[in-house]
């Protein structure tokens, strides 16, 4: 290195070639997965959409700022994985919340479940969603209250099927009050995201084609879902949903795409995400059958979430030139 | 003969950029030695060489100027014929310190190699070559540079019913290779014939990526009155397919257990440059004094497959390929995926040198990493089946048990989890790192139940 006018050369470990990806595109894919099902939230909801999709958006971004600058972090936040938080949030709630619970429900998604964790890649559980269920929580009537959109129902087709069963009956007209295809498309209460299958699994297969997400999970979840869901109402077609309203109600699409798919929160592992959706289906299906709750997807997947890193630790894949699997 | 796709399937590979147009069609072009070349003593895996010339003698082309030390070392021979200028010490490619032989050229090529030629090989006893490839300081020119004359003396009790004949040059931008390939394809396999005769027969299996169709034609050409049990398998064009023990899975359909070798499942894997070597030590009684480098990437004015001399440095090779185009961000020996960044270019190429890759400043992206989201990418990109994400967040959490558990130790540091990671984290110096340290930890707690012993 004597000659002082021989180029510089950066030094550095290999691999020197990247193939570009990085965890703001990643969330940018997420943002564009969900437009289908904001299209139709604003078509079915109008402007409380649009008010509170901003509203958590904002919420989440400042609040993610604010979180990391007194924390001492670099306070970015051009990941954009705040503004996913934001959108998954207000997907899941009801359409008429007041703007400041959702302000609520973001701060605490962004500062308690996320940044008090550590920040991106090291909360354990899902923030938009424990967000929603620390606002059910606290304010039960009005996370449950849906604003009608007809003059006959005012109650989610899970929740009208739950209500009536605990009076004792099986709810009169249901199929004709929800007919399959249009709760599909996105014809029936619930939260602001939840309510169209189609305008879901859209944003899903887009996410799939990205490889943003794998199949695992959603494929395991629905499938199983479907295949309880069968059993049951094969035993007992009369007190017990049809395997196709299950898939069509209660935010599982959502859940299935969305929420489940968190990488953070997932485990990391082919077998481990099979293994992952399946128990998210039972769990969803037990909660929605014999629990308080109607709807069962939230809480299953906040349950899953804590059993994540014990399935990673148990299901490992069998290391190449290694005969069995590791030692748990 | 004939040419079949590879039987076996990988669990997990990458479909790269592979960036070849730039040199792919060049052919091979002969380097004029350089006035100056530098021999290093450590172009090889094992113990380096230890010089057996002194300052101001005179050396003949080909003469051996440096010979093994210990088991697991290789000859090194003059790639000139001229005067020992100095032996000094510097930089190797692969970054590590050691001693260099300066040859002053005299420009008259005068030869020097001691090496008796055998072109009635067929006739010989194939243990009795193996000295010969010895005393051509050959080893493996697929990077690796694991001395050959050992790698063909299999343990005993090992049999090798398989010669697997790398050509699957699965790095981005070299090219090397697949020139010599597609131009010497007689040669090589002049070469795998030589070895096939040592190895008392094994079945042969030339193995080359299914997006090199001339190189595949050229040896299908050279190949064609083959007898015996002689494959070509074309593979799919796939990272890192060129790999030893993925490239044995893919052909063979057997797994290396962990921490053994090719010869624990009955195969042997050679790089085609290493069988023309054999083909020159053998029937001509050249040692290994030259060796195709691909002199590429976007900083090159000239992109070139050159022919040239064994210490040559890399400011010379970049000097003969019209320079650098720009600003200088990147020397790389090897490829991009796992080849070795250079802190000068007055560093002489070795044995082992297939390609040097020079990227501009702009291309070179500095970044700062992110924690990691578990996104699982490494895991699905893995071909050793790892868990790259679990096992770099225990290395930098100083989780030693968690990280030797997680069998670290079996990392071929490909480059794939880097390559796919959206955090940048630096997967594959985060892997090292662990290995490292996993290996430290043995060897302290080895020399304590030694240390224990004595006391008892």
């Amino acid at each position: 290195m004597a000659d002082p006018t021989a180029p510089l050369w950066m030094l550095s470990s290999s691999p020197h070639a990247h193939e570009g990806s990085s965890v703001r595109r990643i969330m940018i894919d997420v943002l564009i997965a969900l437009l289908p099902a904001f299209a139709v939230a604003v078509a079915v909801f109008g402007l409380d959409a649009i008010r509170l999709v901003t509203v958590c958006v904002a919420s989440c971004l400042l609040a993610e700022f604010g979180a990391r600058k007194l924390m001492g972090r670099n306070a970015g936040i051009d990941d954009f994985s705040a503004a996913v938080t934001g959108v998954l949030l207000a997907f899941n709630l009801p359409p008429a919340l007041p703007t400041w619970m959702a302000v609520l429900g973001s701060v605490f998604a962004i500062v308690v479940v996320k940044q008090l964790f550590g920040g991106i890649g090291y909360n354990i559980f899902n923030p938009a969603l424990c967000a929603r269920v620390f606002l059910l929580i606290s304010f039960p009537v009005a996370m449950t209250t849906w604003a009608p959109w007809d003059a006959v129902t005012t109650a989610t087709p899970l929740g009208a099927w739950k209500t009536a069963w605990a009076a004792g009956a099986a709810p009169a007209h249901f199929a004709a009050t929800y007919p399959l295809g249009s709760l599909f498309l996105g014809n029936q209460l619930g939260s602001l995201g939840e309510v169209s299958e189609l305008a879901l699994l859209l944003g899903g297969l887009y996410l799939l084609a990205r490889r943003v997400i794998y199949w695992e999970i959603p494929v395991f979840y629905l499938a199983t879902v479907a295949g309880f869901a069968a059993i049951l109402y094969a035993i007992d077609p009369v007190t017990n949903l049809s395997p196709l309203y299950h898939l069509a109600t209660g935010g599982l699409f959502l859940g299935a795409f969305f929420m489940a798919t968190d990488m953070v929160t997932s485990p990391v592992t082919r077998v481990g995400q099979m293994v992952y959706g399946v128990g998210l289906g039972l769990l969803t299906l037990v909660i929605r059958r014999w629990g308080g709750y109607p709807e069962g997807v939230s809480f299953a997947i906040l349950i899953l979430n804590a059993f994540s890193p014990l399935i990673d630790k148990f299901i490992q894949p069998r290391t190449f030139g290694h005969a069995k699997k590791k030692p748990a | 003969m004939k040419t079949i796709k590879a039987p076996f399937k990988l669990p997990n590979t990458l479909h790269l950029h592979y960036h070849k147009e730039a040199t792919a069609a060049l052919a091979l072009e002969v380097m004029p030695a350089p006035a100056v070349v530098q021999i290093p003593m450590s172009q090889h895996l094992g113990a380096p060489s230890r010089p057996i010339v002194a300052r101001g003698d005179s050396v003949g082309l080909g003469q051996p100027i440096a010979e093994p030390v210990g088991a697991v070392s290789a000859w090194a021979h003059a790639s000139v014929s001229g005067v020992v200028k100095s032996i000094g010490e510097g930089l190797s490619t692969s970054g590590r310190p050691t001693t260099f032989i300066e040859l002053e050229n005299d420009g008259l090529d005068r030869p020097g190699s001691t090496l008796q030629p055998r072109p009635d090989w067929a006739s010989a006893d194939g243990k009795s070559l193996i000295p010969l490839i010895a005393a051509a300081g050959i080893v493996g020119m697929g990077g690796a540079g694991f001395p050959t004359h050992i790698k063909i003396s299999p343990p005993a009790g090992r049999i090798i019913d398989t010669l697997i004949v790398n050509g699957a040059e699965c790095e981005p931008f070299l090219t090397a290779d697949q020139r010599l390939m597609m131009e010497k394809a007689d040669l090589i396999w002049n070469g795998i014939q030589i070895l096939r005769h040592i190895l008392g027969g094994p079945r042969i299996r030339v193995a080359i990526e299914d997006d090199k169709p001339e190189a595949i034609r050229a040896m299908e050409k050279a190949m064609a009155r083959a007898d015996g049990d002689v494959e070509i398998v074309s593979l799919p064009a796939a990272y890192p397919m060129g790999a030893e023990k993925q490239l044995i899975l893919s052909v063979l359909g057997r797994e290396i257990p962990s921490g053994g070798l090719p010869a624990d499942v009955g195969a042997l894997v050679e790089n085609v440059a290493t069988c023309a070597a054999v083909y020159e030590a053998i029937v001509l009684g050249q040692p290994v004094t030259q060796r195709v480098v691909t002199v590429t990437g976007p900083l090159i004015r000239r992109p070139a497959n050159i022919l040239a001399r064994i210490g040559t440095t890399l400011a010379d090779l970049i000097a003969f390929c019209g320079g650098l185009t720009g600003q200088s961000g990147k020397l790389i020996c090897g490829g991009p995926m796992m080849g070795v960044a250079q802190i000068g270019a007055d560093v002489p190429m070795g044995k082992t040198t297939s390609g040097l890759l020079a990227l501009p400043r702009e291309s070179v992206r500095l970044f700062d990493s992110m924690p990691c989201i578990s996104c699982n990418r490494c895991v699905r990109a893995c071909p050793m089946s790892l868990l790259p994400c679990t096992i770099t967040s225990a290395v930098e959490a100083d989780q030693l048990e968690t990280v030797e558990a997680l069998h670290t130790l079996d990392c071929i540091e490909c480059g794939c989890c880097s390559y796919v990671c959206p955090s940048r984290r630096p997967m594959v110096q985060l892997m090292r790192q662990g290995k490292a340290r996993v290996q430290l930890a043995r060897r302290q707690k080895q020399e304590q139940e030694k240390a224990k012993g004595k006391q008892g």
